[in-house]
């Protein structure tokens, strides 16, 4: 176990709102290996951006989190405090966000930005840090770090902000990444080679990574292990292999006949897309969340909240009543 | 830097042309100069003798660079009233007014950026309610009425503080509070509402992310981006304060240039109106000057394109 990177049980995620209170995030639970990368795929809205917030210890104020088991590297982190999360945030876990265009300081050089972390966490002199600083955009791929390390935020292209906020986010090496959709602001070329950066260097490294995003075609690519989620609960999760060849959940395989495979998919045929709408998460709610969406629910569906299970121990858990064979065979798909 | 230096230093001689220009032409847009000057008894042949004289008489234009070529030189000529030199006239009751002004700003920013700071990280916080009331009572309250009330209490009660005059710094203690106090609300409130936008920024979140010690998030990431338009509003603040201290002048007898201003229209005493107009207008447009010189500094992407 010892390459356990990160272990979360029963995360939750309650906004109080004027109506209600906003169930955002239900009972997630999460592992992550040293070498992999966890994929959380879902709609908008489903929770995906206050999970990872809520692993950093970095939820909007009025947010509050409930979790049962939080452990960084083998180490809970749950009782710390702020001041010793801080030590933890941009040290042994690391975060890049969605918009490289605003997630810069406008006011400051990239140099200085770069310097301040690692010097935040290590005893460094600013000569070396800015030496390590250097070496790091090298590292992605940053052309003339030397100058760039003096330049503005605004002076960069999209596509090299995020190269800077990947390059900052490695620099104290930390065991875990988590990637908040770092791509979609991005042109689809410069996506791609994202992509394909955080991938090289998570094996360079050696770390988690965990990869939020709603493209499927990403997934496939680079993840080792998918979570799907629906309405901020987990309804699926399992290895890249067994969620694309054998999707159980209806929504899982609701999202799997929304992408176009190629080979597979003849040319005309309608790409699928799920019908009706995600339930209001605003005050109880019980039974599947799902439900009103599913061509195979039925009442049972509605009585009683459904667990997330794994029957065969095959790893692959779903959250569904009914059984591996029956979804197999397909109500759905 | 110095592209945008040059830049802004040519667009403030250009506005400071504009004004003299603007300002030479007050003497003659609200009466004849020569009429003014000859007095209410004079009869025609005086003032013609006056117009040819003073030059009056010869094309406008003629007349402005003269004159501008004598302002230049420091010769704003000779106040109507008072019969001495308007520069040297303003240049005595300046140092009054500068020395309320410089204080009084100082004091609301002193008061006001920490408080609007304060009142952003804990809105509807205790601090936040204290800051909303200090700021609400300082834009309603009538400063001749807050004014008196210090001298109430400060000078005739406990007898702490001189009422009027200019002669010690005591004497600038309670001008400056009412002053400054006027002034405050504004500045407060542009800087809790700077700081709250900021501080709900993608880059004070990744500062978080990245683990910085909350002092560093607050005072290096996010008041350096929220005092940006801070600076401007300050600026046009102090301007104000050395043009618009007319009631805390007369209040206080500190005779300032304010005062004088007052006194002079009311006189009729073009020459030193039009004087104060031009000094004030400098100092609004140097004052901008520098603003504009410290925003760009605090913000890249102005002195940067
Ligand atoms: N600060 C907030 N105040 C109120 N509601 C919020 C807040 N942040 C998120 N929510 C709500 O919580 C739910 C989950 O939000 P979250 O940002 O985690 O979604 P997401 O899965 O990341 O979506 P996206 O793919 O659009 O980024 C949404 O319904 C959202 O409206
Ligand atoms: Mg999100």
């Amino acid at each position: 176990m010892s390459d356990r990177v990160l272990h979360v049980e029963n995360l939750t995620v309650d906004i109080p709102l004027a109506t209600g209170i906003l169930h955002a995030v239900d009972g997630v639970n999460l592992h992550v290996d040293r070498g992999e990368t966890l994929c959380i795929v879902g709609e908008s809205g489903c929770g995906k951006s206050l999970t990872s917030l809520a692993l950093m210890d970095l939820l909007p104020t009025k947010a509050t989190r409930k979790i049962k088991k939080l452990e960084l590297g083998g180490e809970s982190i749950l009782g710390y405090s702020e001041r010793e999360m801080s030590d933890v945030r941009g040290n042994k876990m690391g975060m890049i966000f969605q918009e490289p265009m605003t997630s810069l300081n406008p006011a400051f050089t990239i140099g200085n930005q770069m310097i301040e972390t690692l010097r935040r966490h290590r005893n460094l002199s600013n000569d070396a840090a800015s030496e390590l600083a250097k070496r790091m955009l090298e590292k992605v791929g940053i052309t003339a770090a030397g100058q760039r390390l003096g330049q503005y935020p605004h002076q960069l292209s999209g596509g090299l902000r995020q190269r800077v906020m990947i390059a900052m986010t490695l620099l104290c090496e930390p065991e875990l990444i988590i990637a908040d959709e770092p791509t979609t602001a991005l042109d689809v070329t410069i996506q791609a080679q994202i992509l394909l950066l955080l991938k090289e260097l998570q094996s360079e490294f050696d770390m988690g990574l965990v990869l939020i995003t709603h493209d499927l075609g990403v997934v496939a690519r680079i993840a080792t292990r998918v979570a799907v989620m629906y309405a901020g609960q987990i309804v699926e999760e399992g290895t890249a292999k067994q969620i694309f060849e054998n999707p159980l959940h209806p929504y899982t395989r609701g999202l799997m006949r929304c992408i176009p495979v190629p080979g597979k998919t003849k040319r005309g045929t309608p790409l699928g897309s799920i019908p009706g709408m995600v339930p209001s998460l605003i005050g109880d709610f019980t039974g599947c969340r799902f439900a009103d969406r599913c061509e195979l629910a039925g009442d049972v569906c509605r009585q009683s909240d459904v667990p997330l299970r794994d029957p065969n121990g095959k790893t692959q858990a779903y959250r569904c009543i009914h059984s591996i064979e029956m979804l197999a065979k397909g109500g759905v798909a | 830097m110095l592209y945008y230096t040059l830049k802004r230093l040519g667009l403030a001689g250009l506005v400071a042309l504009t004004v003299s220009f603007i300002s030479f032409g007050l003497l003659y847009i609200s009466s004849d100069p020569a009429i003014a000057m000859a007095g209410e008894t004079a009869s025609d042949a005086d003032i013609e003798a006056i117009r040819q004289l003073y030059g009056f008489d010869r094309p406008i234009l003629v007349q402005y660079f003269d004159w501008l070529q004598r302002a230049m030189s420091g010769d704003l000529g000779k106040s109507y009233y008072f019969r001495t030199d308007v520069s040297a006239l303003i240049a005595e009751r300046l140092s009054t007014t500068m020395t309320l002004g410089v204080s009084a700003i100082t004091f609301a920013i002193v008061l006001s950026v920490p408080l609007g700071v304060a009142a952003a990280i804990r809105p509807n916080s205790v601090i936040d309610r204290i800051a909303l009331f200090l700021s609400v009572m300082g834009q309603a309250l009538p400063s001749f009425w807050f004014a008196l009330m210090l001298i109430v209490f400060l000078s005739v009660t406990f007898r702490l503080l001189p009422t009027s005059g200019s002669d010690t710094w005591q004497h600038f203690i309670m001008p400056t509070i009412v002053l400054g106090y006027y002034a405050a609300p504004a500045i407060m409130r542009l800087t809790r509402t700077g700081m709250l936008e900021v501080l709900s920024t993608d880059y004070i979140r990744t500062a978080r992310a990245k683990g910085l010690r909350p002092r560093v998030v607050l005072f290096k990431h996010a008041l350096r981006n929220a005092v940006i338009p801070v600076v401007s509003l300050t600026a046009v603040q102090f301007g104000f304060m050395l043009g618009g201290s007319i009631v805390v002048e007369t209040i206080f007898a500190l005779h300032g240039a304010g005062f004088l201003a007052w006194e002079s229209i009311t006189r009729n005493d073009l020459p030193t109106v039009q004087g104060l107009i031009l000094v004030f207008s400098l100092f609004y447009i140097v004052l901008t000057f520098f603003a504009d010189l410290l925003n760009a500094w605090l913000d890249p992407r102005i002195r940067i394109n």
